[in-house]
């Protein structure tokens, strides 16, 4: 058996230090990632996969924790990826989603792992995907997604989810500018945590006008829940949302559209990196570059000749995560 | 091969009431580059060990103040031993008479630093020690 399927054998029999490491190889970029991401993916596609994405501090670890209890009682297992923003300075990470999730930690029907962009843009971390698979194959029935977003740059956790839960909390300031930013367009679900605090209703009433105002959905009305998560009030109820808006996607065919269309982007994402990966290979190791930019300067050549050229010699395509 | 990022769990084991230690800790690992995974206030030497392995972090960090790591300390690595994780630096760190420290490395603590250390001590002593 080759490594990759090492990796794979041992994490569909459940063995949580091997779905650890096969992360790790994944998020280091391992020369051997591929072959077992390509490896993996027959054995993914069964869990449900949940975006949680709002401003920071908003409550998406704490709404995740209870969420996940929720789950757990009802006998489901549960993967979490929480990612955090890398620095873009020193490159390091403070990763905190943990401490709303502590009790978690030792229920063996719970996976978490945290993870840093790593100069990322959108919210996501280039191993987030892989992650998330290698929680599915580990035989999660739900992995949760936890991202930092507020506006439109900030949205790829839609191309990646089934459904994409957006919290937001009163008191903002400005909520309609809030609203205006994008995020009509990625929440299935509004969740309005902290409702403890004055102007939740106000923050309801505008987004259902929102909505209206929308007027088409291509699925289901997202509704709007109030919550408050460090009190647990609420979480069944939304938690009885996103369970009927998963039944109802997959009963009308839009869970299947959704992930034939996240695996379009997938597709698209991983020929753009192996392309940009293949060039910068071949110009850096023939010094073509160099030699094709003295030949247009004496004016023996242009730019689009000389790009033909050094394209055609490709012969094969090196993938990169 | 991307670059390879060190990352480090700082947990807090036991009753401690606060926690600015660790967190200047965690900060100085974040600011040298380092992914650190923080968990909170009274964590039990369960949580810390399947945590550490969840994350597969390069380093673990105990951090305490309450003057039970005599037995929270080994009670970790001894979790860590059960469940095969055998390439993770753990260190200590907190209130820690000397004395308790050869007891400490003897149960796989490889480093203590008690406070006033420098944390640019710290980060040398990681990368210059991590075990993978
Ligand atoms: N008043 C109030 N506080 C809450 C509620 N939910 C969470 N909090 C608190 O809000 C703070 C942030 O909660 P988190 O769950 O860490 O929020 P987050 O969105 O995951 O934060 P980041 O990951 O840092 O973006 C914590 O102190 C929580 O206890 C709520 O419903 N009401
Ligand atoms: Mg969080």
């Amino acid at each position: 058996m080759s490594k990759a399927d090492d990796y794979v054998a041992g994490i569909i029999a459940g063995k949580a230090r091997i779905a650890a490491k096969a992360i790790s190889l994944v998020e280091n970029g391992d020369s051997s990632a591929i072959e077992f991401l390509k490896a993996l993916y027959p054995h993914t596609g069964k869990a449900r996969i949940v975006g949680i994405t709002g401003p920071p501090g908003a409550g998406k670890s704490t709404l995740t924790d209870k969420l996940a209890k929720l789950l757990r009682k009802k006998g489901k297992r549960v993967g979490i990826v929480a990612v955090d923003p890398t620095s873009p300075f020193t490159g390091g990470a403070i990763l905190g989603d943990r401490i709303r999730m502590q009790e978690l930690a030792t229920d063996p029907g719970v996976f978490i792992r945290s993870m840093g962009t790593r100069g990322q843009l959108g919210g996501l971390a280039r191993s987030t995907h892989s992650a998330v698979r290698v929680l599915d194959a580990y035989g999660s029935d739900f992995v949760f997604i936890e991202t930092v977003g507020v506006g439109q740059s900030e949205v790829d956790i839609v191309q990646l989810a089934d459904i994409v839960l957006l919290v937001t909390i009163p008191g903002m300031g400005d909520d309609i500018q809030v609203i205006k930013a994008g995020i009509l367009e990625i929440g299935d679900i509004f969740c309005i945590n902290k409702a403890d605090m004055d102007g939740a209703n106000r923050l309801a009433a505008e987004l259902e006008m929102m909505l209206d105002l929308k007027g088409h959905f291509e699925g289901l009305r997202p509704p709007v829940v109030k919550t408050v998560a460090s009190e647990d009030k609420g979480t069944a109820e939304l938690l009885e949302s996103l369970l009927f808006h998963l039944a109802e996607d997959e009963n009308s065919g839009r869970l299947a559209e959704r992930r034939e269309k996240n695996l379009k982007t997938e597709m698209l994402r991983i020929m753009a990196k192996a392309l940009e990966n293949t060039v910068s290979r071949l110009t850096e190791q023939t010094g073509a570059l160099e030699n094709y930019s003295r030949q247009i300067m004496q004016g023996a050549l242009d730019p689009f000749s000389a790009s033909e050229k050094m394209l055609a010699q490709i012969n094969n395509i090196q993938f990169r995560l | 091969m991307l670059e390879r990022k060190i990352r480090v769990l700082v947990a807090k084991p036991g009753l401690d009431g606060h926690d600015r230690g660790a967190k200047v800790i965690g900060r100085a690992l974040r600011d040298a580059g380092m992914e650190v995974v923080y968990t909170g206030l009274r964590q039990t030497p369960e949580q810390i060990a399947a945590t550490t392995l969840q994350e597969d972090v390069d380093v673990l960090c105990l951090s305490i103040l309450s003057g039970a790591h005599n037995t929270l300390f080994p009670r970790v690595t001894a979790l860590l031993k059960e469940n095969d994780v055998d390439d993770v630096l753990v260190i200590g760190g907190g209130v820690i008479p000397d004395e308790d420290i050869p007891f400490l490395k003897d149960h796989g603590i490889e480093a203590v630093f008690t406070p006033g250390t420098n944390t640019e001590d710290v980060v040398s002593f990681i990368k210059t020690n991590l075990k993978r």
